[in-house]
């Protein structure tokens, strides 16, 4: 043997020794282990701390050794740490080992007889496995410093200005004709019920003006290829029909439009907009768009009254969708959440009894710009409802659909009571299962809407119907529950109900997934790396999620992971580089036969086929390291670093050779 | 051996992001399970060679568990989907070459579910103990397998044996 490995068995306090014998473990692996290149083996009572670490180095120094295996805690606690250890005495950092005996053997197992024999066994594949292990270099790619940040809601908006007010571009995608997102309908937000467009309007401005954002609203990335750092993006920018040199937004040619277009996105289908629009007064920009589908030019081939009066010839009908090519370094995903479609749940009526609204309706109703200027009535457009129920966890927390609690939906019940009773006087109905009002002046918010006079009804509404049972019934909405603090059946008859419907992924969340490469729940929310400590991190290095897409929350929880993510991306532009793990898989031409079987396993687009040569290559700037290939390569011309054969052939073996010693 | 004192060695191959982290949290939370069970870490499932699992079976392995992450959450996008694959046409291969298939199991286990690593490993150790030692080549006077039980000897003979490969290899 020619490598000289040293083997270090931790105490970790009691943690380790306390169940596994240590002493024998150090003991029996320079006895037994002494033909596979073991000339040193200690124990430690803390491997990690400073001394510990002095040990290694040490040893490195002085008896020349070429691998490290220390028996101690899960890599993902301490490998770096023993990495930087050799790297300090002059070892590549990748011939260093961990033996997992804390987490695997000392913490799970209780017969010490039995744990020391499986330390051994572990130890024992660790030292197996770290004689194949190679010098690996960390890779070191440079960064865009452009980023890519995709919807133009809150979140959206708000890691936009970060990045931008640090002296970074930022193209900021929307797919909408305006940014603003969802918080651009809501009247009022909870609990200090601002009114919503007073607090975002300035910051769509901010970030509609400011030098170092480049808006491509009406736009959708259609193609993403790179890795971080290096980014190659293409963007479709769907025509508007008005070129954005010459309007001026003056809004003549919205005036002047004879065609009337129920607005089922920005309206949520209470309220018109023409044909060419703008879907709010304050959009940024505030170019308006042509609705191809009902201008009544593209479907006569006459009228372009918005043509004829426009005061600077903007308007374009020939203009056509425009790819754009760009290159970032970074991106963020705030692609935002859809509401959940309420007529899915078929006992609460919505969609078959008129006067059953969806909470994005309601906040039409309320909102002072809406449809009705901020009158809350009936569907009829005029009565004022008396009596008003309001049911929360519509399509969460519900087997049926969607298992998730939805976390704004109680806090939006609330504020509708409040509201409808400040603005009505009506009687309100809450009806919930669990009132969850956690988070700064959320509860305090809650007392002041039941000292109000709502009236809270804990239960699962069973159904919404029309059909009356007696004259107290007759011509209202009866609301079937079961309440269950006071455990009896109740019926009570209403105007107006409100759904306090759950947020859901968006629909098309796992193809954009796909198209950044990043991994979504069973739900569709885009996974983070780490659901505690790197919630705005992906998998995929360089691309970033806040808000919504990540998974149900409020204006503030998505303003707060918005700037997360830009201060990631900052992060990353700053040290200008960026080391990448040196997990790479790799073909050797002499010995790939060409034969493809593995060019359709790479999610990652990292393998093509070379024509001329007839073989198969990999780019490592986008190979991921999952060995997928390797393993499949049945000429085993691809090697994977890190996770090779040899070492994972080593360690079972290694694993196995003490059979005899579990009892 | 006798089917009492048989205590079954298994090597369970796990993802680097979901059921490796679904161990490390079993041990965080103290929570019991069966020691047979050895794990060797790949960063995903994908990685698996089904040839891996025949070394380990070869080499004194009574059974093999892979884990991955579940359906539609791979770290990698996919590829546990290509891990499941191998798995069902590795256990045709295996009941083609005599052996229980059972003695190979999959198992989906995210980072969050220590507690159903934990049963989940437990519960194959006692399968696999039902099924008996995998005493394949016995018959034919000894394989791999016997020398291993020599004790610890066993050591010594692989150590050579590993060394004597490498040379032929070189």
């Amino acid at each position: 043997m020619t490598e000289r490995v040293g083997v270090y068995v931790c105490h970790c306090g009691s943690n380790i020794a306390g169940v596994v014998d240590v002493v024998d473990v150090a003991n029996w692996a320079a006895e037994k282990l002494g033909r596979r290149g073991v000339i040193i083996a200690r124990d430690y009572k803390f491997m990690c701390s400073s001394l510990g670490q002095e040990l290694i180095e040490k040893d490195i120094k002085e008896l020349g050794l070429t691998r490290i295996v220390v028996a101690a805690c899960s890599p993902h606690l301490h490998e770096k740490t023993f990495r930087i250890a050799a790297k300090n005495a002059g070892l590549n950092p990748y011939l260093v080992e961990l033996a997992s005996i804390r987490e695997q053997v000392s913490w799970v197992h209780t017969d010490k007889a039995v744990a020391t024999a499986k330390a051994k066994a572990v130890v024992s594949g660790a030292v197996s496995r770290v004689i194949e292990n190679q010098a690996l270099e960390e890779i070191k790619v440079p960064i865009n410093p452009n980023t890519l940040i995709v919807g133009g809601g809150i979140a959206g908006i708000q890691a936009a200005l970060e990045i931008a007010n640090a002296g970074f571009h930022v193209y900021l995608v929307e797919r909408e004709p305006s940014i603003g997102g969802h918080m651009s309908q809501f009247d009022k937000t909870f609990p200090t019920l601002d009114c919503s467009a007073c607090i975002l309007t300035p910051r769509m401005v901010e970030a509609g003006t400011h030098p170092n954002i480049t808006l491509l609203t009406w736009s959708e990335v259609t193609k993403v290829t790179g890795y971080v750092g290096n980014f190659n993006v293409t963007i479709k920018k769907k025509a508007r029909f008005v070129n954005e040199e010459l309007c001026t937004g003056c809004g003549i040619c919205q005036e002047k439009c004879p065609k009337k277009v129920i607005d089922e996105v920005y309206e949520a289908g209470l309220g018109y907009r023409k044909a060419v629009y703008t879907p709010f007064a304050q959009a940024v920009p505030n170019f308006p768009v042509m609705d191809k589908e009902n201008c009544t030019y593209f479907i006569k081939g006459t009228c372009k009254a918005c043509e004829k009066f426009c005061p600077t010839g903007a308007i374009d009908f020939k203009q056509e969708d425009q790819l754009i090519n760009l290159d970032v370094g970074n991106v963020i995903l705030a692609t935002g959440y859809d509401l959940f479609d309420a007529r899915r749940v078929r006992n609460d009526g919505y969609g078959r009894l008129p006067n059953v609204f969806t909470s994005l309706e309601f906040e039409r109703l309320s909102n002072a710009a809406g449809p009705t200027n901020g009158n809350i009535v009936l569907r009829d457009g005029k009565s004022t409802p008396k009596s008003v129920g309001i049911i929360h966890c519509v399509g969460s927390r519900d087997r049926n659909f969607n298992n998730y609690c939805s976390v704004i939906c109680c806090m939006q019940g609330l504020k509708f009571a409040h509201l409808v009773h400040e603005r009505t006087g009506a009687t309100v109905y809450n009806f919930y299962i669990d009132m969850r009002t956690a988070y700064k002046a959320y509860d305090e918010f809650y007392q002041r809407v039941l000292e109000e006079g709502t009236l809270f009804v804990r239960g699962k509404v069973a159904e919404v119907t029309d059909a009356a049972r007696n004259e107290r019934e007759k011509g209202k909405l009866i609301i079937q529950v079961e309440d269950t603090l006071a455990s009896k059946q109740r019926r009570i008859p209403v105007d107006m109900v409100i759904l306090s419907s759950g947020l859901q992924p968006r629909r098309d969340s796992k193809d954009v997934g796909k198209l950044f490469g990043i991994s979504c729940s069973t739900d569709g929310w885009f996974t983070e790396k780490h659901p505690k400590l790197d919630p705005v991190a992906t998998m995929t290095e360089g691309i970033f999620i806040a808000g919504c897409a990540q998974g149900p929350k409020d204006i503030p929880s998505s303003v707060a992971q918005g700037a997360a993510a830009s201060a990631r991306v900052l992060d990353k532009i700053l040290q200008k580089e960026v080391a990448l793990e040196p997990v790479r898989a790799s073909v050797d031409k002499a010995t790939c036969s060409g034969c493809r079987i593995c060019n359709g396993l790479c999610p990652f687009n990292a393998i093509s086929f070379i024509e001329d040569d007839q073989v198969t290559e990999i780019n490592p700037a986008l190979c991921q390291g999952c060995g997928t290939c390797v393993a499949a390569c049945p000429a085993g011309a691809i090697s994977g670093t890190g996770f090779s054969n040899e070492q994972i052939i080593a360690q079972i073996d290694g694993l196995l050779m003490k059979n005899l010693e579990m009892v | 051996m006798t089917h009492n004192t048989f205590e079954p060695t298994i090597i369970g191959f796990t993802c680097n992001w979901c059921s490796y982290r679904a161990a490390d949290l079993a041990g965080t939370a103290r929570m019991k399970y069966a020691p047979n069970v050895r794990l060797i870490r790949m960063m995903c499932s994908g990685r698996l060679d089904p040839t891996f699992v025949l070394r380990a079976l070869s080499e004194g392995a009574d059974g093999v568990m892979i884990t991955g992450c579940h359906p539609g959450e791979c770290h990698y996008i996919e590829q546990n989907y290509k891990a499941l694959r191998r798995y069902l046409l590795l256990k045709r291969v295996l009941k083609g070459m005599g052996i229980e298939p059972e003695r190979v199991k999959l198992v989906w286990a995210s980072a969050a579910e220590g507690a159903k690593f934990a049963a989940e490993t437990t519960a194959f150790v006692e399968e696999i103990r039902k099924l008996g030692p995998l005493s394949w080549g016995k018959d034919e006077g000894g394989g791999m397998k016997d020398e291993i039980k020599n004790g610890d000897s066993s050591l010594t003979i692989h150590a050579e044996r590993s060394s004597f490969e490498k040379e032929v290899a070189a």
